[in-house]
This record gives C-alpha cells, structure tokens and sequence, in this order.
C-alpha cells in the first residue's frame, strides 16, 4: 500500500512539473490581452537601480511606455552587442512609433559595470537605451524577478566572463510581460512584433 | 655528374615549391571587428578562413590588445557561456567563418578604443601554414557583418 502511495505521489509530481513546463512555455510569448494574467506577472516585478546618469529608477518608472528589458554586460562583446543592436535596428522599423518604446539594459555584472561605463557603453549604439546597475543584491533582485540566471565564469589571469540568459523581455506600458526574443529572431521579426503590438 | 646533380637540385626545388604552394594557400579574408565605446576593456573580431589542406588555428595577436584569444559561444537553453578554445579545426576546402553568436576573436586589454571607419592588424598563427597578417575593418558597435567583401 505504501508503495503504490509513493507511485501515485511520483505520477502526481511528474504531472505537476509537466504541467509547470508547459505553462512556463506558453508564458514565453503570451499575446497582447492575456498580459496581466498570473503568468504574465510572473516576469518583471518590483527593483530599485541607477541609471548611466546616477539618477535612481524603479520599477515604476518603466510605467507609460513599452520596455524592452535585456540583461547583459559591458564586457560582452559578442552577445550583448548582438542583442541591443537588433533592438536599435528594430526600432529604426517602427518610424515615429519608436518613440513609445524605450529599450532598457541591466547588467549582470555591476562590479565592472558602473553608471560611468555603462554610459560610455550605451552611447556607441544607436538607440536611446537606459543603462541600469546597483548594488549585487539589488541586481540579484532584479534579475529574479526576471527570471534571469548569471554566473561569473573565471578565467586565466584574473578577468572572467558572465554567463547570462540572453532573453529580450517585452513590457507592457503597465509593466505587464507580454513578449520575448532570443538571438535566433532577426531584427525584422522584433520590429513585426512590436508594430502588431503597437497597434 | 654535374647534370644530375643539377637535376636533384631542380627536383627538391619543386617538391620545396609544391609544399609551399601547398601551405601557401591558407586565404584569411573578411576580417571585421565591433567598434567599442571609448574606454572599453574587449572587442571582437571575426573573419573567414579557407585552407586547401586540413589545418588548424593555434594562436592570434595583434599590436592593439594584451590578449587575444579563440572563443566559442555556447547556448545552453536561454542561457550563453563564452568559452576559450585552444584552437580551430580548418577542414580542407571548407571554409570557416567566424561570426556572431559563434567562434570569434575576442581582445582583452584594448590600448585604445577600435574606431569604426579604422583598422588594425592581427596575426593568425597556423599548425602548418604559419603566420598569416590580415587588417581588420572595424563596423559599427553592433554590427552584424561586414559592410563589404573583401
């Protein structure tokens, strides 16, 4: 008796994490309308950082435009720029629109990444991107939120790497995840997107 | 006597030329990197390697960085781990191009930042077809390849 217990319990926690899989997919690319869901707030959530300018932004202030969130790092040259590139590039497809979407740039690596470097960095591209870091707890929180996992990766001599999700996160002008892209979506699939989004 | 003599020479001069027009051929070309912001730390370079014979690619430098090494990006889910490589296989007449989200050349160590518009050298060491020095263009900060074949 006890053993079919156990089997029932494992069956019961097998459909439990199938279904939590399956859910987590779906919430990938949750269509406009279905944003404010609890799946949907499930990404994002509250964080208190500074920008390239020192100045403190939370949350609240992504509110009244759509966001483009990525988690990155200065040092990054292959991923990083790739990414926030395809967002500059998008943006040039939307026209006048580009001006209800703000893309935003958190790095994982806020010992390297201070408010200095990362605008120097930022101003190389051609988008209005707002550049955040904080304290390593405070970008620990923000990433949670995100459901972004990064790890340093030592390397010879001292310097290391991130290993980061490579996710851009699509928010809502009510701070509600509605949308991601990974590498593998070209910039004219993001500006599709967004025009559809937009609308 | 003489005449033989002569006739070895002129043999091991051609086995000599064959062999080096056999390693001779290693063709590095299209080689670009990212521009970085003025005080950036590493940059990228990528670029296209042909070689008729299987080869590989040990070591690279360049006057511009401290450091210069092979990386490979590796995606593991969503997530993406850059990694060193010791070296890079170069099939026989296959060519490997070098791009992003893949293989590249990262430089660490910058003496100055990579101006778009500008370029600098770098030094491709071989296994078997030794050093080749090619000029990187340098693109803008994102950019996806070249703006030109060359």
């Amino acid at each position: 008796m006890p053993r079919y217990a156990l089997i029932a319990a494992f069956l019961g926690g097998l459909v439990i994490l199938g279904g939590g899989v399956f859910l987590g997919l779906a919430s990938r690319d949750t269509p406009r309308g279905a944003a404010g869901t609890l799946l949907a707030s499930a990404i994002g959530g509250p964080f208190q950082l500074v920008d390239q300018n020192g100045k403190t932004v939370t949350d609240a202030d992504l509110k009244g435009k759509w966001s483009l969130v990525y988690f990155g790092y200065t040092h990054c040259p292959d991923a990083c720029p790739t990414a926030l590139n395809d967002i500059a590039v998008a943006l040039d497809e939307l026209g006048p629109k580009r001006a209800e979407v703000r893309p935003v740039f958190i790095t994982v690596d806020p010992e390297r990444d201070t408010p200095a470097v990362l605008k120097s960095y930022v101003t190389a591209f051609d988008a209005p991107i707002l550049a955040l870091t904080g304290t390593p707890q405070e970008i620990a929180k923000a990433a949670k939120g995100y459901r972004v996992y990064y790890a340093k990766h030592p390397e010879e001599g001292g310097d290391y790497s991130m290993d980061h999700s490579s996710v851009i996160y699509v928010m809502d002008p009510q701070g509600r995840f509605t949308a991601s892209f990974t590498h593998e979506n070209s910039p004219e699939e993001i500006a599709e997107r967004l025009k559809k989004l937009l609308t | 006597m003489v005449g033989h003599k002569l006739l070895a020479i002129a043999a091991c001069l051609v086995i000599a030329g064959a062999a080096l027009a056999q390693t001779g051929q290693v063709e590095v070309s299209n080689a670009w990197a990212r521009a970085t912001p003025p005080k950036a730390e590493t940059g990228i370079a990528y670029l296209t390697i042909r070689s008729p014979t299987p080869d590989r690619l040990v070591s690279v430098s360049s006057p511009v960085a401290k450091k210069v090494e092979l990386n490979t990006m590796e995606m593991s889910g969503m997530v993406m781990k850059m990694r060193p490589v010791a070296s890079l296989d170069i099939p026989a007449g296959q060519p490997v191009t070098l791009k992003p989200g893949g293989e590249h050349i990262m430089l660490t160590g910058l003496s100055g930042a990579l101006r778009e518009g500008q370029s600098f050298p770098l030094t491709l060491t071989f296994e078997k077809a030794g050093t080749r020095e090619v000029t990187v263009a340098v693109e803008k900060p994102g950019a996806a390849g070249p703006t030109s074949q060359r």
